[in-house]
């Protein structure tokens, strides 16, 4: 149901693709913002009629990229998800991103059912794709995976659902950069040689206010028999370029300005090759320039989108000066966006080092509608949440979640994970809290500059949200008056996942600059106490008789000499 | 009786319980100062539990332990209610009896505490006052064949003196701030206490399988009151008359009835444990977190720090060395102190709450109420006034360093800690101390000269 809406959620093109064993598409999107930043999502998709599972040993690539072919037949790998995210998404100013991820890395993978060891299946691919990408994904091991039971199911075909074969964790103090995007590009058939990626250049993609960059590869059904599949590898870049920073205040946008580069041509290797600038509000906010009289109209996160398209395959679209630069000029800057239907955000309470509480708030802003939201946190072992301490609120009333997945921490072994069903009622903010304490570890556990905090993944809220267009049932759109009375079902609701901030949380630490002083003086302590009671232990008592002064002395010799018993 | 005036003989032997005093009237007597002490014990209790001052007092980490916080009491009950086992994350470390008791009785947790403290004084109480009879018994029995000399005469305990001593046992375990604070946190520490007093109590009756089974409660409830078995067999020995003497067939097959007695109750205790939740997983949760601490929360101990700033490849060796600091002195003062076995519990439950891998203040609190029963001793004690100096001043600093460190944040881990260490080496002089007194009094039944001159000790 998810990998409908998911599906559903991207503007797709809908050709009759041809013959050929693999096929190539790459598109952008360019979504001006009402803050006034532009957002940039790049998709190129890599479609593969091969089977890697069947024992069959592929070795002829053509399109597929042979490093991720070969880690899906090593690992018994059926879907995979990788998102590298430089930045916190501001869904309250920017709406929904079309492809979300949260702040770091973000590894989900679902394994095939024959895998019998999947931790170390699991272990060994992380280290793999770290070595593929370049980035820390071999710090993921036990004490951030987590294997959620309802927030991450398949997106591709297949219906497995024994969470056995699911593998999630995060890094949320992942830095994105350079080193992470060139290996990315590599696995593009044109590289950035040609085509839309000739736009990927790092020193502008990283002077933006966010980046993510992810690599999908699911199953996917050949045709719609789904006699057969076929792999589909997605490999998405989503940009926010900031209004100051590349604009100099000027609300003017051009390709040139964003990348620094304008298109020449499609990549040789594409099937299909297309810009998308999401015109909805034009004409009373922006203009474009060259203008386009290719129209296209999608479904998009519920919402009914209007887009010029360029498509880069026809030699007409690059004009006479044969590149291709676009231009976006604002003319007004006010008009107000859409507020996204679901918003969360999460802080942490309290003061100290001791104890603390974690807020998540989930915004439902839809008139009259609620809705259900599955809520994931995975938190590490060194914050020991304490389960009965759990509230959800909303509007001052107790909201009991319909299902609660705890799994309890192991110390230095796995982290806590909480999956709850909330239903969210209608326009209102339900806050979840939990109490925690923090754990003093040792001091070689500490990451380096231990005062600076321990971060802690985004929570994640996967939820089938009420459609906007379902929401209009004053029918304030033109729309043919029979087609409005009833929702119809794929309109009715669409999949949403927001990922909050993640926390950064301060521990108690040690001294680290002592361990031998501690060393010393504790065993000094416990040494005076062994030496206390061996004293006591080996000193025998005895009745020892005062020495007689002298004159008692002489006394007694005096006695002796007489015969008389001593004093 | 040659050399004592006739009056002092006769007002120090006569001990009020003795039968032919009436054991009634002198039992009524007694009984009403002690109710007075548990009501007013009680009053304080139910006060603090109402004031806001509870709940800062079950966040204290001098107070509650990993193990023994009431909050994780209630996340294992919680855990249970989610379906989840309660030992599969590592935040509840209690025996499954206690979550079975708790069970039941959460609601009344405060009264539950409450009892196990009045439970402890009067099962410390009678003990005491059982054990003083049979002191006395002794005392007259040496006075009347003349074995003191005149100058010991201070040291003879006066009836009067006994007869407030089970009292003031009582009431140094019930008024007890540690003993307080501990209760109003609701630190199953309480529990832990009940369970070893009701054993004190059970082997001063002579009563062989009960204190067997209550030593095997509480070994059950920690592993440290392990030690005890040496004092209890000692004692039981004792009573019955059994010599000490490993050649002799009583000897042995005493001990073979008391070991059958504690491993078959314990047996079943871990049996019943398994059934009531179907898995052995509450093995390594309990007893492999108080022998391995994994957990590094601070108190008053010497764990915390020491293996926080531990190096990794010693770690195994420095926590064998730490927790067979515990079991290791057992046999050597078994073999000194096997004429004095109460004596010895006392040193054991002193050696278990300084050494343990997690010690909270009702674990001082338990053999703090012991001093009394030697306090005509305390002339013999050094440094007396420089230990309680320290030990109260540490128990007023804690609190403060700890506000420095965790909240304000103008002061760092270092300050607790040296706290912590203090604290600790007042704490570990305190049995050498108690010991070396009990050897002098040791002294003083031998048929002996003055004792005073005894005081130049004589070592190798």
């Amino acid at each position: 149901h998810y990998a409908a809406a998911q599906k559903q959620a991207e503007p797709a093109v809908l050709q009759p693709t041809p013959q050929p064993k693999d096929d190539f598409q790459e598109e952008l999107v360019v979504r001006p913002l009402h803050s006034g930043d532009i957002y940039a999502s790049f998709q190129f998709r890599t479609l593969w009629e091969t089977d890697f599972m069947r024992g069959n040993k592929v070795s002829h690539y053509r399109l597929f990229p042979k490093s991720l072919g070969q880690v899906i037949s090593k690992f018994s790998v059926r879907e995979l998800h990788i998102s590298f995210t430089q930045g916190y998404w501001r869904t309250m100013q920017w709406g929904q991103p079309y492809l979300p991820s949260p702040p770091g890395a973000e590894l989900w993978v679902w394994f095939q059912d024959s895998v019998t060891d999947v931790d170390a299946t699991w272990k060994e691919l992380t280290n793999v794709l770290s070595g593929i990408f370049c980035a820390s994904l071999n710090f993921i091991d036990s004490t951030n995976t987590v294997q959620p039971s309802a927030s991450f199911k398949p997106l591709g075909i297949g219906n497995v659902t024994d969470h056995r074969f699911l593998r999630y964790a995060t890094l949320p103090r992942e830095i994105v950069c350079t080193e992470n995007l060139t290996p990315w590009k590599k696995l593009l058939p044109c590289g950035s040689k040609a085509g839309l990626a000739v736009l990927l250049k790092s020193e502008k993609l990283f002077h933006s206010s966010f980046h993510s960059q992810a690599v999908h590869i699911r199953p996917v059904c050949q045709d719609w028999q789904c006699k057969t599949t076929s792999w589909e590898l997605r490999q998405t870049l989503n940009v926010v370029f900031d209004l100051h920073n590349s604009g100099q205040g000027k609300r003017e946008w051009s390709l040139f300005k964003m990348f620094s580069r304008t298109l020449t041509e499609a990549c040789p290797l594409a099937s299909s090759s297309k810009i998308y600038i999401d015109i909805t509000d034009n004409p009373e906010q922006f203009e474009l320039s060259p203008a386009t009289s290719l129209l296209s109209q999608a479904m998009v996160l519920g919402d009914r989108r209007t887009f010029s398209v360029y498509d880069l395959t026809q030699q007409d679209t690059f004009g006479s000066v044969r590149s291709l630069n676009l231009l976006i000029r604002w003319k007004s800057t006010e008009g107000d966006m859409l507020r996204p239907l679901l918003h969360a955000e999460r802080y942490v309470a309290g003061y100290g080092l001791q104890t603390g509480e974690i807020h998540t708030l989930m915004y439902n802003h839809h008139p009259y509608r609620s809705f259900p939201v599955l809520l994931l946190d995975s938190v590490p072992w060194y914050l020991r949440l304490y389960i009965h301490t759990l509230t959800v609120t909303s509007k001052g009333k107790d909201n009991k979640p319909s299902y609660i997945h705890y799994q309890p921490s192991k110390d230095r072994v796995r982290p806590h994970l909480l999956e709850m069903l909330v239903q969210l009622p209608p326009n209102s903010v339900t806050e979840v809290t939990v109490q925690f304490e923090r754990a003093l570890l040792k001091w070689t556990e500490y990451t380096p500059d231990p005062n600076h905090g321990f971060y802690v993944g985004s929570s994640v809220i996967s939820s089938l949200v009420p459609s906007t267009v379902a929401m209009d049932t004053n029918s304030t759109r033109e729309r043919p008056l029979f087609s409005s009375f009833f929702p119809c079902k794929e309109e009715s609701s669409y999949f949403v996942r927001v990922y909050t901030e993640p926390l950064l949380v301060n521990l108690p630490t040690p001294d680290f600059s002592m361990p031998y002083n501690v060393i010393c003086l504790t065993c000094t302590v416990v040494a005076v106490g062994y030496g206390s009671l061996y004293n006591l232990l080996t000193r025998s008592f005895q009745i020892e008789e005062p020495s007689p002064g002298l004159a008692k002395r002489i006394a007694n010799v005096i006695r002796k000499m007489r015969g008389v018993p001593p004093l | 009786m040659s050399g004592l005036p006739g009056f002092l003989i006769d007002d120090r032997l006569h001990f009020p319980s003795c039968p032919s005093q009436g054991g009634q009237r002198f039992l009524v007597e007694m009984a009403a100062p002690l109710t007075l002490l548990l009501v007013l014990a009680v009053t304080i209790r139910a006060a603090l539990f109402r004031s806001s001052l509870a709940e800062l007092i079950a966040e204290r980490v001098e107070v509650v332990s990993p193990i023994t916080a009431w909050k994780r009491v209630v996340e294992g009950l919680a855990l249970l209610d989610l379906g989840v086992s309660p030992y599969s994350g590592d935040v509840f470390h209690e025996t499954p009896l206690i979550i079975y008791l708790f069970h039941f009785v959460v609601d009344y947790a405060e009264i539950t505490f409450m009892l196990a403290d009045v439970i402890t004084a009067v099962a410390l109480y009678m003990a005491v006052k059982d054990y003083n009879k049979q002191v006395f018994r002794k005392q007259k029995f040496a006075l009347e064949a003349d074995r003191y000399p005149l100058d010991c005469l201070e040291l003879i305990r006066s009836p009067k003196e006994m007869y407030y001593i089970p009292l003031k046992v009582a009431m140094f375990y019930l008024l007890n701030p540690f003993t307080i604070l501990s209760c109003v946190a609701k630190s199953t520490c309480g529990l832990n206490n009940a369970v070893v007093a009701l054993f004190i109590f059970s082997t001063i009756k002579g009563n062989t399988l009960l204190s067997a089974i209550f030593l095997c409660l509480a070994t059950y409830q920690s592993i440290y009151p392990l030690t005890l078995c040496a004092p209890a067999m000692l004692y039981l020995m004792q009573r019955q008359y059994i010599p000490v003497n490993f050649r002799r067939a009583s000897f042995w097959w005493f001990i073979a009835q008391y070991l059958f007695m504690y491993l078959g109750s314990l047996f079943v205790l871990i049996c019943l444990s398994f059934f009531l939740l179907g898995s052995w997983d509450y093995m390594p949760s309990v007893y492999g977190f108080i022998l391995s601490v994994p957990d590094l929360t601070p108190n008053i101990g010497l764990f915390w720090y020491f293996f926080a700033e531990m190096f990794e490849h010693f770690r195994l060796f420095f926590l064998c060395v730490f927790q067979i600091n515990v079991f290791f002195y057992t046999i050597p003062l078994s073999v000194k102190l096997k004429e004095h076995p109460v004596f010895l519990i006392f040193m054991q439950l002193a050696v278990i709450s300084i050494f343990k891998s997690y010690p909270t203040v009702g674990d001082i609190a338990l053999y703090m109420a012991f001093l009394p029963v030697w306090s005509h001793l305390y002339r013999f004690l050094r440094n007396t006034f420089l230990v309680s100096c320290v030990l109260l001043a540490c128990s007023t600093l804690f609190p403060v360093l700890w506000h420095l460190w965790i909240y304000a944040g103008s002061a760092n881990s270092n300050f607790y800690y040296a706290i912590t260490l203090l604290f600790n080496v007042a704490q570990v002089g305190q049995p050498g101390r108690s010991q070396r007194r009990l050897l002098i009094e040791s002294l003083t039944e031998t048929p002996c000269s003055p004792l005073r001159k005894s005081q130049n000790e004589k070592s190798y």
